[in-house]
């Protein structure tokens, strides 16, 4: 039997718990390996919150977090499960940079629309094909999405060392973009009000555009008519069939979204802090994405705080790594992994015990 | 039967007289904040025929889970013949002499007929033996109780009515003196569930007891000797079955008096409103499953499908309602209407005047998880009322007329934000209704309106169904439910084998002759 939950405790509560409890396990395992778990948290948020510089990191990891987030928060309201926002993500960073290359932006303000656009539409373009077979064909998309991220992967290896890659140059990755495309960083922009931030952190402009996408996901999934249908559509096929909501029409819709929304990771990574189209820009965010996702509960609010949590453990981890030699980069994987399980997998084990708790409390009340 | 020195079976010391069948004594159970039955006291004297009637969510279904072991409940004692029993589980029920036919048959469809009986009382490592055993008990059981069937057909070639007897069947084997059926006439022809009631009846002169649950008074009337009736969790009466009648069961089910049958003017039936002519469907496997239906509905008359569940029906409302795409002609007033393709999905249907209430609201009429103003735009998202512009709905709009829509059709509670599983399935079918006839539809299309619904609703619904009809609107109404299709429609047309075998004016026409018609025999071929 499904067991009710007060809302608030559904949204905060659950996620606590089961941050606590990640964190809990993360702590045995630096234990085990000789180190103070609690020196090590601490480290972990002086490194990513604790001053202008960790902020500067932590915002810009969260900021491709938000965009795969969303990306899978939104396929996830019509109930299909993106897997390929690596994929799509790996794409928009294709497509960014063949805008940025196409022609010498004048100045960014004119680059970045062409290049989120870019990004949007090879993201798009990547999450279709999945889209159609599951639409028309009944390909599984989960199955389809994953194989088209090694099919990404492949295509960006080949068009960086045959096509892309710079002339003369060893590494397979394009020449650094026209200056043009530059985007204003944090520090340029704290600069135009007056306010002094480091340089060196890649937080940068598309951090407002990843903003502006939560609004968007909001106001696409709870206000409009798509969403409304994406929605019905998510909850039940046949219901949204008997309503004249066409499944065909809202599977492509749907993925098509959520592939820009993913591809939109690029403008940070490759047009924003690397400046050229590196082999792996993507970096993992796209997996990251899922778990963003699902322990947001698919809504924006929820996508940027989690978003926010990993680009703590990210950058935070970075610094564990430095503070802590006995910490390996493994280790630091392995408890974002533990937090992963946590909030994502194991979402479900703490509620029946909390719902039990609320309903023994609820009927003593009653 | 005890013999007179066996004092220790028969702890009640009633020597002689023999013990109940079944005793519940202070059963309790409830589900967090619900509570499903409360306090309730039952006895079934051996050898009789016990009916349980009450409304949906009564508790009957809890009651008898409870006694076959499905749940436990919280407090209270059950007896078994005088014997206090613990039932943890179904098979210790099964031990205790009880066996189970439930609505839904739990059969393996590509079993044979002997395989299902044995299923899970196989008593041994080898097949053969018990197989051969269970042939041998069939042969004979068929004798005695009529209940003949075939031991090597596969399920899947059985009719309905079959397939419950090898349910009753597999009880049997197991040894059951005590049977509870759960609305074993739900998905039989009249004329089936006259055989049922056969079986059941040979079945009690034999000596066993049957428990006999049912929403349908006249089932009630027909075959039991004594009757309980349940209402919100509490039996509130135990009667002799000759002792009362119809009116009086349906009172004490819903606590108030009821019309068991509503007030119907004459019918004054204009013009052709839907014509649908030759209407074919192939689905995915490649079976037929209508082949070539023709009828038409008037302005202000009530069009009724009777037939039993599975002859198409489903078919013919997806079609009308543009969700099953078909081959013929369909016309609504001069106008026709595409089948397939461009122009053929929902959304058109209801451009044309079309509203749907579906057979089944849960997963087709309603969004279960959206909220009662959410599932209030379902279908008409698209209209200009509950649009702010081109991008965006007017959910403040939607919210209004939810709840205007919800008082008009008294839907409780008027609760636009709670979500549609949160209401009684008689609570879903008003919040359908009332947007579907909200509407203003020249054409009504109404799938089984009363299944699952309580008789307080029953009631409500048949009269808001007959309104319509009178305000000039077009009805065509499919139901299994004989009664409610002789009591709302002008006239029947009776489904078999995905086609109309007949049509009759109700006022013409009887139960039998329908009767007949839905088991597939016509004038001709009688």
């Amino acid at each position: 039997m499904k067991v009710g939950l007060p809302k608030w405790a559904d949204v905060v509560l659950i996620p606590a718990i089961n941050l606590v409890l990640a964190f809990l396990v993360s702590g045995l395992v630096v234990l085990w390996i000789g180190e103070n778990p609690l020196r090590a948290l601490l480290v972990i948020i002086k490194g990513s919150i604790g001053s202008a510089y960790g902020w500067g990191y932590t915002l810009y990891y969260a900021t491709n977090f938000v965009f795969t987030g969303l990306a899978v928060a939104v396929a996830f309201h019509a109930k299909l499960f993106n897997i390929g926002g690596e994929g799509q993500a790996t794409l928009g960073g294709l497509g960014a940079a063949l805008v940025c290359m196409s022609i010498a932006w004048p100045h960014w303000l004119l680059a970045f629309p062409a290049a989120i656009i870019g990004a949007m539409a090879f993201g798009a373009a990547w999450a279709a094909v999945p889209a159609y077979l599951q639409a028309r064909r009944g390909s599984h998309i989960v199955i389809t999405t994953i194989m088209f991220n090694f099919i990404a992967n492949a295509l960006l290896v080949y068009l960086l060392v045959n096509v892309l890659k710079a002339p003369g140059q060893m590494a397979p990755e394009t020449a650094l973009f026209p200056e043009g495309t530059n985007l204003p960083t944090a520090h340029d922009m704290f600069g135009w009000i007056g306010v002094t931030f480091p340089k060196s952190p890649p937080l940068n402009v598309s951090f407002l555009v990843a903003l502006a996408a939560c609004v968007f996901v909001w106001l696409l999934v709870w206000r409009t008519r798509l969403g409304y249908a994406i929605r019905a559509f998510g909850w039940s096929e046949p219901a949204a069939v008997y309503a004249g909501i066409s499944p065909f029409r809202i599977t492509m819709i749907t993925m098509l979204i959520s592939g820009a929304l993913a591809g939109l990771m690029a403008i940070n990574t490759v047009v924003g802090e690397a400046e050229r189209l590196l082999i792996d820009a993507v970096q993992g965010a796209g997996f990251v994405g899922i778990a963003v996702a699902l322990m947001g509960r698919s809504h924006p609010f929820g996508v940027f705080l989690a978003a926010l949590l990993f680009g703590v453990l990210y950058q935070g981890g970075v610094e564990l790594e430095f503070e802590m030699p006995a910490v390996s980069r493994e280790m630091i994987i392995v408890i974002q992994a533990l937090v992963v399980l946590f909030t994502g997998a194991l979402e479900n084990m703490v509620r029946m015990p909390v719902a039990r708790i609320f309903q023994a409390f609820g009927s003593r009340s009653a | 039967m005890a013999e007179p020195g066996e004092t220790e079976s028969d702890p009640a010391g009633r020597k002689g007289a023999s013990p109940p069948a079944i005793e519940l004594k202070g059963i309790s159970k409830s589900f967090g904040p619900v509570q499903a039955n409360k306090d309730i006291d039952l006895s079934v004297a051996p050898g009789t025929i016990h009916g349980i009637v009450g409304e949906n969510g009564a508790g009957k279904s809890t009651l008898m889970s409870i006694l076959y072991g499905f749940y436990r409940a919280d407090q209270g004692e059950i007896f078994v013949n005088g014997e206090r029993k613990d039932i943890p589980d179904s098979e210790a029920a099964i031990r205790a002499g009880i066996g189970m036919v439930h609505q839904h048959f739990k059969l393996v469809k590509n079993f044979s007929v002997i395989e299902n009986i044995v299923l899970g009382a196989e008593g041994g490592r080898l097949l053969r033996p018990s197989l051969q055993r269970a042939r041998t008990l069939l042969a004979e059981l068929a004798k005695e109780y009529e209940l003949n069937v075939d031991p090597d057909a596969t399920i899947e070639e059985l009719s309905v009515g079959h397939q419950q007897r090898v349910e009753i069947l597999k009880a049997l084997f197991r040894h059951a003196d005590i049977l509870i059926l759960d609305e074993p006439t739900g998905v039989l022809t009249p004329a089936e569930a006259d055989h049922l009631f056969r079986i059941l009846r040979s079945l009690r002169d034999e000596g066993k007891t049957i428990i006999l649950i049912t929403h349908k008074l006249r089932e009630i009337m027909a075959v039991t000797e004594s009757v309980s009736v349940m209402r919100q969790g509490r039996m509130v009466a135990t009667l002799k079955t000759a002792e009362t009648g119809p009116e009086h069961l349906a009172e004490l089910m819903v606590g108030r008096k009821v019309l068991l049958r509503v007030k119907k003017r004459k019918a004054e039936p204009g013009a052709k409103v839907l014509e649908a002519d030759g209407l074919r469907v192939v689905d995915e496997r490649g079976v037929e499953t209508l082949k070539g239906v023709s009828f038409h509905v008037r302005k202000g008359e009530i069009l009724g499908v009777a037939g039993v569940a599975g002859n198409g029906q489903t078919e013919l409302l997806q079609v009308l309602g543009g969700i099953a795409e078909a081959e013929g002609a369909l016309r609504i007033g001069d106008t026709d209407i595409p089948l397939s393709g461009f122009g053929s999905n929902a959304l058109a249907r209801r451009g044309f005047g079309f509203a749907h209430v579906p057979e089944d609201r849960q997963h087709l009429g309603l969004v279960m998880d959206f909220f009662a103003w959410e599932n209030m735009a379902f279908g008409y998202q698209n209209k200009a009322d509950y649009n702010s512009n081109a991008l965006f709905m007017d959910n403040a709009a939607i919210r209004a007329a939810t709840k205007s829509g919800m008082e008009r059709f008294d839907v409780r509670p008027v609760a636009p934000g709670n979500q549609a599983r949160n209401f009684s399935g008689g609570n879903q079918q008003k919040i359908v209704l009332a947007r579907e006839i909200g509407s203003a539809p020249r054409l009504l299309v109404v799938g089984q309106p009363t299944r699952g619904v309580d008789i307080g609703a029953i009631e409500f619904i048949h009269q808001r169904i007959l309104d319509l009809r009178d305000e000039g609107t077009a009805v065509l109404l499919v139901s299994v439910e004989l009664e409610e299709i002789l009591s709302l429609s002008d006239r029947v047309a009776v489904m078999f084998d995905g086609r109309i075998i007949g049509e009759k004016v109700t006022q013409e026409t009887n139960e039998r002759e329908l009767g007949l018609l839905m088991a597939g025999v016509t004038e001709s071929a009688a």
